[in-house]
């Protein structure tokens, strides 16, 4: 038999009868503040498990529901592992809090879920694939059915969210535009001036600033900002319109949430992303030129008419066009996530993630596409 | 009939709605009451059989003006635009009628629904009740015949919800509105169903149809009777 516990006012004992009953006698104030006492003391007096035990709580003059979901749970527990255990002389608001947690009913306990498998995990996550392709490959389809049904009927169209959608997209970002491209330019220009120093071809740092500004780095770092911010935005947005129901409402007033709300701001994208390139490669330029007058001591001029000499149209269209592609992408991978968004703010959040890692993949990938491209056309 | 993508949460479900009723989708949680709403205004495909509305024919989504006026649970209202263009918005896609005259037709929507001088307030600086009586002044802008609402009691107190009950009655009476709803607020439906049909999750059937008091009353089925005989949040306060 278990001596009382000392400081509190619960006790527990054990009484085992010959006939291989073992009585646990609760007796005084069980609390869940001093749940870990009585849990330890009655798992203690069970440790050699026999055949029969029954919960005694005639003598308990106060339990709280802590306490009362311990003991059914350990009663569970007992009859799962093949021991006869009930409960008995439960009365007044014991007897109530043993009825509300199931003290009366057949053992509650679950088996815990099956830890998926390996295979099971690998086939999990390939039908998820298979979903998020053909998910993709559905918004292709009712893209391009809505792009028939909007050549056809041109009204269709959102336009009035074409003006501010833009400014969201191009205005508001062209701060960060213009400091990042400023910068990207400064830093061109000073790795090739060390390089070009060594062997007297100072004024060749116009060269490489402007040709790798216009054809590469202006596009490419001005439609990764656009990807954080507007990307981002637009994916969030849609997303978060497709968990509270409003996409659905377009659906039940009879729009095509396409036309509606893909459109604009695939459009927005395409005329605001290519004037945001044209700056981008001129503060590129003038980035460079700040490093040509300060560290390469060439004029202003002489730095100008090496940059136009060294660049064409050619080179300034052929990021031009790269940067609409870039903001078609950025456009209909955010539309296309935020539309596929479920499950409420871990959805939205999950698919705006989502969404900017595809769209800077799809970025470099659509680059490298075009760099291959233009290099086989002598562009 | 059946539905959903990876489960089927209802079978046989046929049922008739009559001109003129407020008709109520009862059930317990996770039953299907939404996820029926959806297949009745087109959201979602039945994964056999079919939905038929009278003079309608199947709802589908497609574009063009709607056949009838649906309230989601949330209201659903545009969040960047203002109540008056949330609206607005279907009168300007599906009618030739003049700008001055949407707006006119927007804000008469509005003042019925008991929201004038809310007609420029966005829909985050309204309250929850508002939100609903917003939606339902955009479910109804095109003047249906047929109104849905997807738990219009949910997550209003109990005098807002006592509010949109009545706003729903004066609807129907003055309007002469078929509403179809899904609740589970049993002040509601006391106070305006006129019939029901009552889901069941375990046998996925409807297992009762008919006048609500009638079910409260007679009904034999235990899961029908506790259902009806529960203590309303509403009514306990």
């Amino acid at each position: 038999m278990a001596p009382p516990n000392g400081p509190t006012d619960f006790r527990v004992e054990r009484v085992d009868y010959e006939d291989g009953r073992a009585v646990l006698v609760f007796a005084g104030a069980l609390r869940f503040a001093e749940a870990s006492l009585v849990w330890a003391d009655v798992r203690e007096l069970l440790l050699d498990a026999p055949p029969t035990v029954r919960f005694d709580l005639s003598d308990v003059e106060r339990i709280d529901g802590g306490c009362m979901a311990l003991l059914v749970q350990l009663r569970c527990e007992l009859e799962s592992a093949g021991v006869d255990a009930a409960f008995e002389g439960a009365r007044g608001q014991a007897a109530e809090l043993y009825e509300l947690y199931g003290g009366t009913g057949r053992p509650c306990l679950r088996a815990p879920p099956r830890r998926p498998g390996l295979l099971d995990q690998v086939g999990r996550v390939t039908l998820a694939l298979a979903g998020e392709l053909r998910a993709a490959l559905d918004f292709v389809g009712a893209l391009c059915l809505s792009l028939v049904r909007a050549l056809r009927a041109p009204g269709s169209v959102r336009w009035r969210d074409l003006a501010p959608l833009m400014e969201r997209a191009g205005a508001d970002g062209l701060v960060i535009v213009v400091l990042i491209n400023f910068l990207v330019g400064f830093i061109m220009g000073f790795q090739g001036a060390d390089q070009l120093q060594r062997f007297g071809a100072n004024v060749f740092v116009a060269d490489l600033v402007g040709l790798s500004v216009t054809r590469e780095l202006g596009p490419l770092m001005t439609a990764i900002i656009v990807c954080g911010r507007s990307g981002a935005s637009f994916a969030a947005e849609l997303g978060t319109m497709k968990v509270s129901e409003e996409v659905d409402a377009l659906h039940s007033m009879g729009f095509d949430p396409i036309r509606f709300l893909v459109f604009p701001r695939v459009l927005a994208l395409c005329l605001a992303l290519p004037l945001l390139t044209l700056i981008a490669d001129a503060v590129g330029v003038v980035g460079g030129l700040l490093v040509g007058i300060t560290e390469l001591q060439l004029t202003v001029v002489a730095y100008t008419n090496e940059t136009l000499k060294a660049l064409d149209l050619l080179d300034v269209f052929s990021g031009v066009v790269k940067s609409v592609v870039f903001a078609a992408a950025i456009g209909l991978i955010a539309c296309q996530q935020g539309l596929a968004a479920e499950g409420g703010a871990v959805g939205v959040g999950q698919r705006t993630t989502s969404s900017v890692v595809s769209i800077l993949f799809a970025l470099i990938l659509i680059d490298a596409g075009f760099t291959v491209a233009f290099y086989a056309l002598g562009v | 009939m059946g539905w959903g993508p990876d489960a089927i949460l209802q079978e046989d479900a046929n049922f008739e709605v009559r001109r003129g009723d407020v008709f109520a989708i009862l059930g317990g949680s996770g039953c299907g009451k939404s996820t029926l709403l959806r297949h009745l205004i087109g959201l979602e495909r039945p994964l056999a059989g079919r939905v038929d509305i009278a003079g309608l024919g199947a709802p589908e989504r497609r574009v063009g003006p709607p056949a009838f006026g649906v309230m989601f649970q949330g209201g659903a209202l545009f969040g960047s635009m203002t109540l008056l263009q949330n609206v607005a918005l279907p009168l300007e896609a599906w009618t030739d009628l003049e700008p001055e005259a949407v707006e006119a037709v927007a804000r008469a929507r509005l003042r019925l629904v008991g929201l004038d001088g809310y007609e420029h307030h966005l829909p985050a600086e309204i309250s929850g009740g508002m939100k609903k009586r917003a939606a339902i002044a955009r479910a109804m802008a095109l003047e249906p015949e047929l109104l849905f609402l997807d738990e219009p009691s949910a997550g209003l107190d109990p005098v807002s919800a006592v509010e949109l009950d009545e706003l729903i009655l004066t609807l129907r009476r003055g309007l002469g509105l078929t509403v179809v709803l899904v609740t589970h607020e049993l002040e509601s439906i006391d106070k305006i169903v006129s019939r029901c049909i009552f889901l069941d999750k375990e046998s996925k059937r409807i297992i009762a149809e008919g006048d609500p008091r009638e079910l409260r009353e007679r009904s034999d089925d235990p899961r029908v009777r506790n259902f009806f005989h529960r203590r309303s949040a509403r009514r306990s306060e």
